[in-house]
């Protein structure tokens, strides 16, 4: 099946039914992109569908064909919001980071708090107590 | 510049915020099999027979017979087995397990087991089997009674939580160098490997590497060792790496959870609100196996007066044996428990006498020179009045509880002390070491003290570097292993700062002495390698008794003040909390941001316990065992924070700093439920759900 990986063409043969997730991790060797409940709670295996974010866990590999998917290693390794969660200590254990970080790539550049909240709120972070994270996409903005 | 006292960049670098940091489940073996564990489906009885209906081609297949040494999870009173052998005690208890190198092959296999079914005991008030007995007793409580104008009674209850680290359990276990090494996600490496030596025998070459670990909270202390265990006796019968990662309802069912606990207070004061004596029962529900209740215990008993004064004062705590599966360490280690208790108690109390509580409060709060329940001794670093001045001042507390009141807004205080370190003789028992290395640039650090987010490897590293006066960039911190690193116990107990962290310091100041004016590099150039191990030394002035509970229970505590401001929907009784004000004296911060983080997170899942996260029991196994169903809270549940960080040197630690893990636990829950009490809810129990709140409304 086709679509395109961070940027690149990509025709991956594994089965229509196999949760995008386990494509990504499993076919493509991108271990970014994180499971925390396998049921489209928890947002750590948030990737983005032609630039809508979803849970990889809810989708079916066959939704991905002909489509963009980006990850977080699609972000490379100096994105502005990547520095800023380290700096702001918007991680600390980091696994719900990637996920995080793919919600907050997609927030409006005008975005206020309250927007933030309800754009992140698909995303769970037991260590933070989120204000961290808001600190840190606040910083990324600027 | 000095790096203590500093937001340095974490150690951890971007690989959390890059996805290239591996966990347990990104590590993929040449070879691996997939490990998973068929576990008891009733709750106490005993296996009749255990049978296999798959086709076993390819399959590695271990029950207990297969264990070469002691089927026991050696921690304290060694009495959990890795693999039932005959007698369940609990539901989700392991019985046979399977690996295949097919994750669908090995999910597909189905094993038949037939039991002689026997009546579970779920309720811990009927249970006659104590895990732990405790009591501790300072000066005449029932006489004192006798002197008192007033005495208020009250029972409090806690319920289960789960951890919801959003990585959940996972190990791979590796034949090598003619033994097994066991990779995972783990908080206490040292825990692991002495339950590998008991399962394999003492010749075994047995080794634990801790990976990446996403969020632990206690929930990654002593259960580890159980998976360690597991895919250690896979990959020792197939000869292969065997990788065991439970999914979000394994690893909530058949995982540890806080204890339950139901808490009775029966204190007698003046007519002007002096404390003259505090009778406590303190029961937790531990189980179907000891593990840690009986430490977990002995924390909550200690924390059950709370931090206030009072010379007569009886603590009577048991944990008691139910068919669940363990309950065990969670942040706040009990603590989280009777302080809820003892903070909504002193509320009722005020109520009781007509008295401000911030008041009642303040008569009664502990200060430098006064006696704890265990007859500590308490010095200049106590600083419970501070934090509650401050944070009642911030918070305009007093008019804003004249304020509000028909508003439909409540505001809540607690007051709340948490002893930082192991518990009693714990630490003198413990030993540990800390071991420092020069490198070609700098220095290495080598503990078993694990980063699980908190930002270990950082604040280590801070204090070495300004111990040694080096830069902190040339500080390197080794992954925990047990085959390199030196034993610095548990990554438990708000003690990997204060306690590890002190013994850092002093490897540095030795390493310091030696190079003298040289550079770590100038040195190593000149006369190579240079290690420096040391080991805890306990402050001389500790004395405490195991068998009577009286003494220095903790070298140090540290204090908070919560004020929570809520709001309760009139219809649907939904309680939405507006703002917290957390004012906490833990030291000092090493890392200011590091612990900002871990008050703002501890305040949240406090919130959590508070209001949003029951586990529902049933038939011995908890029944809604996902996020869907276990709410844990959100971006949109969490309030604004306001953290305040005051200071109050303690000598023994590293830089004036105690421990402060744990302490953000505590404060939430009885401040909430004070909170709604301000709304006229006599509420006793959390969590605060609405149909828990319109029960209270309508009594």
């Amino acid at each position: 099946m086709r679509f395109t990986l961070n940027g690149a063409p990509t025709d991956v043969g594994a089965h229509p039914m196999k949760r995008l997730l386990d494509v990504l991790r499993e076919e493509c060797g991108l271990t970014g992109t994180k499971e925390g409940c396998g049921e489209g709670e928890c947002g750590a295996c948030t990737v983005l569908i032609d630039g809508a974010p979803v849970c990889s866990c809810l989708v079916p590999f066959a939704q991905a064909e002909n489509a963009t998917v980006v990850t977080i290693e699609g972000l490379g390794d100096d994105h502005a919001l990547q520095r800023c969660f380290m700096d702001e200590v918007g991680a600390q254990c980091g696994i719900c980071t990637p996920g995080m970080i793919m919600a907050a790539y997609v927030l409006a550049p005008d975005a206020s708090l309250d927007d933030i909240k309800v754009g992140l709120a698909g995303n769970l972070c037991r260590c933070t107590g989120y204000s961290a994270i808001y600190r840190a996409v606040q910083k990324a903005r600027t | 510049m000095p790096a203590v006292g500093r937001s340095v960049s974490r150690k951890d670098g971007i690989g959390k915020a890059t996805g290239r940091t591996r966990y347990a489940d990104d590590i993929a073996l040449p070879g691996m099999l997939f490990g998973r564990t068929i576990r008891s489906t009733i709750a106490h009885g005993t296996v009749r027979s255990v049978r296999p209906a798959f086709d076993t081609a390819g399959f590695t297949i271990v029950d207990h017979r297969d264990i070469t040494g002691r089927n026991v999870v050696a921690l304290i009173d060694d009495d959990q087995p890795f693999l039932v052998e005959r007698t369940v005690r609990h539901m989700a208890e392991p019985i046979l397990l399977l690996a295949h190198e097919n994750k669908e092959a090995l999910l597909a296999a189905k094993v038949e087991i037939e039991y002689d079914v026997a009546e579970p005991l779920f309720d811990p008030e009927q249970s006659t089997q104590s895990f732990k007995d405790i009591t501790i007793v300072k000066g005449d409580v029932d006489a004192a009674f006798a002197r008192a104008d007033v005495i208020v009674e009250g029972t409090y209850r806690t319920g289960h939580q789960e951890h919801v680290y959003i990585e959940t359990n996972g190990v791979i276990a590796v034949p090598e160098d003619d033994g097994i090494t066991v990779y995972g996600s783990l908080q206490c490496p040292f825990y692991a490997l002495k339950a590998l030596k008991s399962l394999f025998g003492a010749d075994a070459k047995l080794r634990v590497v801790q990976t990446e670990t996403g969020g632990g909270f206690g929930g990654k202390e002593e259960y580890p060792s159980m998976i360690a265990g597991h895919a250690a006796l896979l990959a020792h019968k197939s000869g292969r790496p065997v990788k065991i990662i439970y999914d979000r309802v394994e690893d909530m069912v058949a995982t540890t959870k806080r204890h339950p606990s139901i808490v009775r207070h029966r204190t007698g004061l003046t007519r002007d609100g002096k404390l003259v004596a505090m009778d406590v029962n303190v029961l937790l529900d531990g189980g179907a196996y000891s593990t840690l209740s009986g430490v977990v215990l002995s924390r909550g008993c200690i924390h059950a007066a709370g931090p206030y004064r009072c010379d007569d004062i009886r603590i009577v705590g048991r944990a008691m044996m139910t068919n669940t599966p363990p309950n065990g360490a969670f942040r706040g280690f009990g603590a989280p428990q009777t302080e809820f208790a003892v903070e909504v108690h002193m509320e009722r109390i005020a109520e009781t006498l007509d008295m401000d509580s911030v008041t009642l409060r303040e008569i009664n709060a502990l200060k430098p020179g006064d006696r704890t329940a265990t007859g500590q001794l308490l010095r200049e670093d106590a600083s419970a009045l501070q934090v509650l001045e401050e944070a009642v001042r911030r918070t305009d507390f007093r008019r804003k509880r004249e304020t509000l009141r028909g508003t439909g807004k409540g505001i809540g205080l607690s007051l709340f002390l948490h002893g930082a370190g192991f518990t009693g003789a714990g630490e003198e028992r413990l030993k540990s070491k800390a071991r420092l290395d020069l490198t070609e640039s700098g220095v290495r650090i080598l503990v078993a003290s694990t980063e699980i987010g908190q930002g270990t490897r950082t604040m280590h590293a801070q204090i070495v570097a300004d111990a040694l006066d080096i830069p902190y960039e040339s500080v390197e911190v080794a992954q925990p292993d047990t085959a390199l690193v030196a034993d610095s116990g548990p990554t438990v107990a708000s003690r990997t700062c204060m306690i590890v962290g002190k013994i850092l310091e002093r490897c540095a100041i030795e390493m310091k002495r030696t190079l003298g004016t040289m550079s770590p590099a100038e040195y190593y150039g000149a006369k190579g390698p240079l290690s420096v191990t040391m080991e805890h030394v306990p402050p001389d002035w500790i004395r405490w008794n195991d068998d009577t509970y009286q003494g220095d229970a903790y070298p140090t505590y540290a204090w908070g003040c919560d004020v929570v401001e809520l709001e309760l929907d009139p219809d649907t009784y939904e309680v939405r909390p507006t703002h917290v004000t957390v004012v906490q004296e833990f030291g000092r911060p090493i890392h200011p941001a590091l612990a900002q983080g871990q008050i703002e997170g501890g305040t949240v899942q406090g919130l959590g316990y508070a209001l949003l996260e029951r586990v529902v029991m049933q038939d011995g196994a908890m029944a809604n065992s996902t996020l869907t169903n276990y709410t844990i809270p959100t971006t949109l549940d969490t309030p604004e924070m306001d953290i305040v960080m005051l200071e109050n040197h303690y000598d023994g630690g590293p830089f004036g700093a105690k421990g402060l893990g744990e302490l953000p636990m505590d404060g939430p829950a009885p401040a909430v439920v004070n909170a709604l009490r301000h709304l006229g809810l006599d509420l006793r129990e959390i969590p605060a759900l609405p149909e828990t709140l319109l029960s209270c409304a309508s009594r």
